[in-house]
This record gives C-alpha cells, structure tokens and sequence, in this order.
C-alpha cells in the first residue's frame, strides 16, 4: 500500500514541474516558430494561423504547404535587422568584457578577506539583486544625464568645463550592463576563487615567480570555470536587453530586443517579430547549452 | 592573513560597492528632495510620498502587482522545489536532459523571448490576458530561480537521515515533511523571497503578458520614466527598496538565530 503510495508520489514530483516546463516554456517556442512562418494579417490576432487541426490531416498537409518565409527573407532584406544582431552581439561582449574587469578584482578581494567578513561581503554583493532591475536602471539616468550629478560634480571641480554627453550613447548603455549584471559576474568568480589553495601562490613565489605571472599561471586558469560561468551569465541576457538600450541608450542605438519590442508593440507585426526572436534564439542556442553544461558540472562536482 | 588581504584587495572593495550602492543612495536622497528637478537639491521634503499616495493609478499598480506576486512566488515555490527534488533525487529518468534543460535555461533567456512566447501561448489557447495570465507568466520564469537555490542546499543534504527515519518505518511522505523540509527550509524561504522579488520587480515579460486592467508597478513606473524622470518616481522607487530590505534583514536575521540554535544543540548534544 505505502509502496504504491510512495510510486505514485515519486512520480509526480517529477511530472508536475516537467508538465508545467513543458507546456509554459517548451510549448511556446514551437508556438513561435509556427507563427513566424505565417503572414501579417489585420485582424486580431494580427496574423494568418497556420497549423489548425480544424481540417483534419488534408488540411494540415495543405496549410504546410501554405508556410512562408517572406518574414525571414524580410529579415536579410532590411538591413536594420542584421545590424541590430551585430551591434546587440558586439555590446553585449563588450559589456560583459568590462564586467569581468570590474568584478575580478572584487571577487579575488571578498575571496581573500578574513574569513568572519566574507558572508557579510557576500551578502552586500547580493543585496542589490534583490533591488529592482528598473529602479538601479533608472537611477543612473538621473547621474548620467547632461545636467546630471556626474556632469555636476566634474563641472563643480573643475575636471572639464563642458558637460560630458554620456546618456544615448554607447558608454551608458556599458555602464548600465556592467552594473545591473555585475552580482552574476562576481558570485560565479568568488565561489572558483574561494576554493582555490593559496598556498601554491606562495610556493610560486617562494620559488622566485613574480606575483604578475605567479596570477596568470595559477590564480586566473584555476578561476577559469568562475570566469566562464560568470561571463556566459552576462552575455546571454545582454544580448537580448530590452531595458537598459531604451532607458540609456536613447533612440539611435540598435539592439535586437529593442527592435523586437518595437516590431511587437509599435508596429504590430506578430510574425515579424517571432522570426525576429527565432533568429535570437537560434544565436544564443551555442552559449545557453555551454551555460547548461557548465552548471550540470557543477551540480555533479557539488554531489 | 593580513598580508593577503592587502590594500589592493581592500581598495578593490571599496571601490567595487560604492560602484554598486552610490546610485541607489542617490535615488533615495533626491527622493527627499523639495524641488521638482531630480539632480538640484532643494531642501528637505516629504510631499513627493504624499502626492505618490493620492496618485490613484500607480496605487492600482501596486495592488495588482503585490497579488500577482504573492500567488505566483508561493506557486513557484511549489514548482520549484519539486523540480529541486526531481534533479537531485532522480538521477535516472526518461527526459532527464530535457528536464534539467528547462530548469536552467530560463534563467538566462532573454526576456523578449520569453514574453513573446508565453503571449503566443495565451492567445494560441484562447486565454484572455489579465491578472491570470500574468500570474502564469511569472510563476513559469521563478520557478526556475527557486529550483536553483533549493538544488544547491539539496545537493549538500545528508541522506543518512532520510534513509535512518524509513529504516525506522517512516513512510517517505512523511519522512520528506519531518526531516528533509525542515532541513532544506531556509533554502525554500529564500527561493520563496526571490521569486517575489523578481515577479514584483519584472517590467518586459509582464508587459507582454498583461492586458487592459492588469497594469503592474514596474509598467507604470517604465511608461511615466520615458516621459521623463520625476521625485514622485524616486519616491515610489524608495518605497519598494525598504520593502526589500526590510524583507532581506529579516530573512538573514532569521537565519542567524536558526544557525546560533543550531550550534547549541550540538554542542548540548556533544556534551551530553
């Protein structure tokens, strides 16, 4: 009795979550796909449906052959499309380059100090996650803007004498990446440097290895999961912001969740934008199954 | 000790969390501010509150998203502590890499997609979009937050325990409820605490997500910021990040006594 019990139970501990992940996440991109293949259409919903089931198998045969790829050979035509998949690609690595620049030296800090600060330090690098991703967004408009604290304060010393444009340019939308990211940048990095042996530093030095390489040669490969965790936890996400391009980056700058948002609420073209986000999708298909390996390792070294 | 932790690491520090925490110290200060300029300082005030509190729209917000939030992180919670225990405790199963796939893998999706694709999915099955579908919507992308934190305090569990209680004749349910939840609980709060964070705080999946009559604070907050920055926003922004914070302390004060609880009962347990 309690041995059918349990069966039943173990079960659904499993089924339950897979059902839900399967219908609310899985589901939905077949959902996409399907309707990036179909035409715009003034109704509502604004497009033409494919795939029904309502006309049984003949219907289904003939409405596959009813598939389009106008929206994909829309795509290459405009050139706004592939030069937002560039220029989302090239900021986000440059972000996430700069994140792991400002967060490496924080992380070999926290992971290096007296062992009773270091859950306070940890804590206070996760206490702004918690903040929201708008508010910390939003707050640097008030510092970058040409009228802004930052301006105001160089203007005040006497560091420049003309107002630094920095809102709607590309450095903002860095700054904004580098800070709203950097929390997944120095946890993954701290939890490599934190388990690492200091000993071999100083059996490096003691041997006459100048510090400078004794941390090339040994501190930094022996971080490197940390730095590949932390910067694919960057990248993925960066690539399709949506917030930190609108807010800081103004109206020029070209970013391909920008160009979604706008294809989807602006223009309402539902097909375009899913082919728009096939396309994303497709991009971020190599880095998001590196991201899995490396946390399926991590769960096996942690058993 | 001292020698490592040198002044490079120590300036490092300092530098790195003024960098994380001067632009939200400067948001609250001007949101105290008399004049309607966010950046000139005007003298103290506390009308910006006051006026936040008579502004009935972004009311209405915070009330819509506090529910959505409270529904969503406590079914995510379920979801996803399940979802905890299937990867840690099922090594073997049909689908397995499909599985954990879909666990890990919202947390880095980007969210236009995921919004695009769960409204596809609403309008595909005939779902009219409101608090409902929002609430679907949020519990869909924290679940996977809350399977993480809980896996990583599972992974550490000592199964001994579980196996001491059924060798004693413990069915398994209540084996789970006696022993490993109270073990793994912590983990459960925080997973619980995260997933409200993130839903109150989510702006492009509930946009796409939401319809007439279900506007959340964060599309409030988005619309009124594009028409430029106000101290009334600064306020409400203040309100959220007390809320926050008060809600962290107290979580990470909780958790200290439990620790300090802990340690005792060892120590009276070893001495005994």
């Amino acid at each position: 009795m309690t041995r059918a019990l349990s069966a039943i139970t173990n079960r659904l501990v499993i089924l339950v979550p897979y059902l839900w992940l399967l219908f609310f996440f899985l589901i939905p991109f077949v959902i996409v796909f399907k309707i990036s293949l179909s035409t715009t259409a003034i109704a509502m919903p604004p497009y033409t449906p494919v795939l029904g089931l309502a006309d049984g198998f003949s219907g289904l045969m003939s409405q596959i052959g009813e598939f389009s790829f106008d929206n994909y050979l829309w795509l290459t035509q405009d050139a706004l499309y592939f030069n937002a998949y560039v220029s989302s690609v090239v900021i986000a690595a440059i972000s996430t380059f700069l994140a792991l620049l400002v967060g490496y030296p924080i992380a070999y800090g926290m992971a290096r100090a007296p062992a009773t600060i270091r859950p306070t330090l940890l804590m206070l690098v996760i206490l702004p996650f918690w903040t929201s991703f708008l508010i910390r967004v939003y707050a640097w408009i008030g510092i970058l803007k040409p009228e802004g604290l930052l301006n105001q304060m160089l203007l005040g010393t006497g560091i420049i004498d003309q107002p630094l444009v920095i809102l709607n340019t590309h450095t903002a939308i860095f700054i904004g990446i580098v800070y709203s990211y950097l929390p997944f940048m120095i946890l993954p990095l701290y939890s490599a440097l934190e388990k690492m042996d200091y000993s071999l530093i100083e059996a490096a030095q003691d041997l006459g290895c100048p510090p400078i390489s004794a941390f090339w040669k040994i501190t930094f490969p022996l971080s490197l999961p940390g730095v590949i965790a932390g910067c694919l936890l960057v990248f993925i996400p960066a690539v399709g912001e949506f917030v930190i391009p609108d807010l800081l980056g103004g109206s020029q700058t070209l970013m391909i969740g920008k160009t979604l948002w706008n294809e989807f609420f602006a223009n309402r073209d539902w097909p375009v934008s899913s082919a728009v986000a096939v396309i994303l999708l497709l991009l971020l298909v190599v880095p998001i199954m590196f991201f899995q390996q490396a946390q399926a390792r991590a769960q096996e070294e942690g058993r | 000790m001292n020698a490592s932790w040198s002044r490079f690491n120590i300036t490092a520090i300092v530098l790195g969390f003024a960098f994380l925490y001067l632009p939200i110290v400067l948001l609250v200060i001007f949101s105290f501010n008399e004049s309607k300029l966010v950046t000139v300082w005007g003298g103290f005030s506390t009308k910006w509150y006051v006026s936040l509190f008579n502004n009935q729209g972004l009311m209405d917000a915070a009330w819509v998203t506090i529910r959505v939030g409270l529904v969503s992180a406590t079914l995510a919670t379920v979801l996803g502590t399940l979802a905890a225990l299937a990867l840690t405790r099922y090594t073997r199963f049909r689908g397995r890499v499909l599985f954990s796939g879909m666990v890990f893998a919202p947390l880095v999706m980007p969210e236009v997609i995921t919004g695009l694709s769960l409204l596809l999915l609403f309008v595909a099955v005939g779902l009219d979009r409101g608090f409902f579908t929002l609430t679907l919507a949020h519990i869909t992308f924290s679940m996977c937050f809350v399977a993480v934190v809980v896996q990583s305090r599972l992974v550490t569990f000592d199964r001994s325990l579980e196996e001491a209680a059924m060798d004693l004749g413990a069915p398994p349910v209540k084996t789970f409820f006696q022993i490993t939840l109270p073990v793994i609980l912590p983990a459960i709060i925080s997973g619980w605490m995260l997933a409200f964070t993130l839903s109150i705080d989510d702006l492009v999946i509930s946009s796409f997500t939401s319809g007439p009559g279900a506007t959340t604070l964060p599309m409030k907050i988005y619309s009124q910021v594009r028409l430029g920055v106000t101290p009334e926003i600064n306020a409400a922004c203040t309100i959220l990040i007390g809320i926050v914070a008060i809600g962290v302390i107290a979580a990470s004060l909780v958790n200290k006594r439990r620790e300090v609880q802990r340690l005792r009962d060892e120590q009276a347990a070893q001495r005994g």
